[in-house]
Parts: C-alpha cells; structure tokens; sequence
C-alpha cells in the first residue's frame, strides 16, 4: 500500500505537466501567506521584540540574517538532492529543479554574507574576518554561482543538467563545513542558539519573531522556485500539446 | 513597542546605520529576484504565443 502510494507519488511529481497544473493551484495562497509571514515576523522582530542586553539594537540584523544563512543552506540541500536524481535517474524535473532552486539561494547567500558583515562591524569591530564560518559560506555563493553559469553556459539542457549536477553534489559537503564550522574551529561567529533538537538557548521573546520569519522567508523561496520551475517547464515542453493549448488560450 | 518613538526606532540605539541597510540590501536582493522570475514567466510566454501566431498564419497562406 504504502509503496503503491509513494510510487503514485513519483510518476504524479515526476510529470511536467502534473507540475504544471499542481503549481497553478498552489501559488495563489502560497504567496499572500508567505509576503505576510515574513512580514509578520520583521515588523514583530524590529519594532515590537526587546533589544539586546549585550548587543543592544544591532542584533536586530538576525531577524533577516538567519533566515536567509538558513535558507541558503537548505537550498543548497536540495539543489544537491536534485543533483543526484538529475545524474543517476535522468528524471527531467529533477534537472528542472535544478535550474530553478539555483537563483533565489544565490540571492540568499549574498543576503546571508552582506547582513553578518553589517552585524559584525558593530559587534566584533569588524566588517569581515578570513575564519572558517564566513569563508565556508562565500564559497556556498560561489557554489551556487558556479550551478547557474554552467546551466547557462552548456546549451543542450540535458548536458548542462548533468554537469550542473555533479557540481551541486560535491558542493554539498561544504554545506556541512558550513553547519559545523561553529562547533569544530575557534571562529569569530557564535555558535547556533536556536536549536532544532532540545532546549534553545535563545529569548523567547526573539525566538517567536525569528522563526515567523524564517517560515516566511521559506516559504518565499518555495513560492520562487515554484515559479522558475514552471517557466522552464512551459519552455521545455514546448512542442507539447497541452502547452500549445495553454498558449492558445492565453491561460496562466 | 520596544521604542519610545518613531526616531528612536530610526536611529536603533546606535546602529540604524547597520540595522537599515542590511534590511535595506536584503529588501532589494530578494525583490529583485522575484521580479526576474516573474518576468521570465512572461517573457517564455510572449515568445510561445508569437511562435504560435505564426506558425498559424504560415499555415493558412498555404
């Protein structure tokens, strides 16, 4: 039964054409629910939670920062997974995904690097430091930089797919260079206090308003992959018939 | 509020400078990005639809 049901599962996905029509249906309250949980979660975090005993109001930073360093990471995860099924299976909507997944975890990297830099000058003195946790995420931008240039380099798309494949996969090791580098090597960042598995160290006070606005922040990003993956869709499947009718009809 | 006015929550105690222009960075990156998605959409769109208009036109001169 439950084999039955997960193989359902695989074709329903692993058809273009059942993306389509699934992310039709999914975005329109996909994307009001993220803009105002993200939202949500930024107004509550800089206006309405308390500041710093230590840090004072720079700290406020975290509200977008770990959302973003957060997202970059798991982004990457998933590029590495798409990766793996666009090199070994040859699955078409894997190698869709891994077109789409690239960009918005480019963006969040750049976001991730650009507000610890802006956090670090008033709290550590400086805008940036060569240690293993700012170094290890420059690299993850260069990753994903790396994935979308031989994406648009390689023109036969299925090619460009299994390239761009291999590099997401190795990539994937300095994800958890990046996860770890906190808890292996003296660095200047401290250590994760919002902790998945058992007590966070962190206020409640500024937990709640974090983790809104990480869930918005997500949620954005699955709202933009959705997105780009349906475009790509539409382009690769072209000569289709059930694209030519969507055209046709000027359907969105 | 966790400030006692509308400048005092500009100014951050001593580091809207840092606070706004992460938030400010940020806001533009990822608008930016989704613009591009969005417009890529159409863009793929457009195209379709005039391959298409085309291809009709060729067909009924024939």
């Amino acid at each position: 039964m439950v084999w039955q049901t997960l193989k359902r599962w695989y074709h329903m996905l692993g058809s273009p054409r059942y993306f389509y029509t699934f992310s039709s249906r999914v975005l329109p309250w996909l994307t009001p629910i993220a803009v105002l949980t993200l939202a949500a979660g930024l107004v509550w975090g800089l206006a309405f939670a308390p500041s710093d005993y230590q840090q004072g109001n720079s700290y406020r930073i975290i509200f977008i920062h770990v959302p973003a360093s957060s997202g970059a990471l798991m982004g990457y995860m998933a590029l590495g997974v798409s990766g793996l099924v666009a090199v070994v299976w040859r699955m078409k909507m894997a190698e869709v995904m891994l077109k789409a997944i690239a960009p918005f975890g480019a963006g969040l990297a750049a976001i991730s690097l650009v507000t610890g830099a802006l956090w670090g000058k008033p709290t550590w003195g400086t805008y940036w430091q060569w240690d293993a946790r700012m170094t290890s995420m420059l690299i993850l931008l260069f990753m994903y930089v790396g994935v979308i240039a031989l994406q648009a380099v390689i023109r036969d798309p299925r090619q460009a797919a299994r390239a761009a494949g291999l590099l997401a996969m190795v990539g994937v090791i300095n994800v958890v260079i990046v996860k770890y580098s906190v808890e292996w090597v003296q660095t200047l960042h401290q250590g994760s206090t919002l902790k998945m598995f058992g007590e966070s160290t962190i206020d409640p006070a500024m937990k709640y308003p974090l983790l809104l606005s990480m869930l918005g922040l997500w949620l954005l990003y699955a709202v933009n992959v959705l997105l780009r993956a349906r475009t790509e869709v539409m382009w690769r499947e072209r000569r289709s018939k059930w694209v030519n009718k969507l055209v046709k009809e000027g359907d969105r | 509020m966790a400030f006692e006015s509308f400048a005092d929550f500009l100014a951050m105690g001593k580091h809207g400078f840092y606070v706004w222009s992460a938030y400010g960075v940020s806001a533009l990156l990822i608008i930016a990005n989704m613009a591009l998605a969005i417009r890529a959409q159409g863009q793929v769109r457009q195209r379709l639809a005039r391959q298409q208009r085309r291809d009709t036109l060729g067909d009924s001169e024939q």
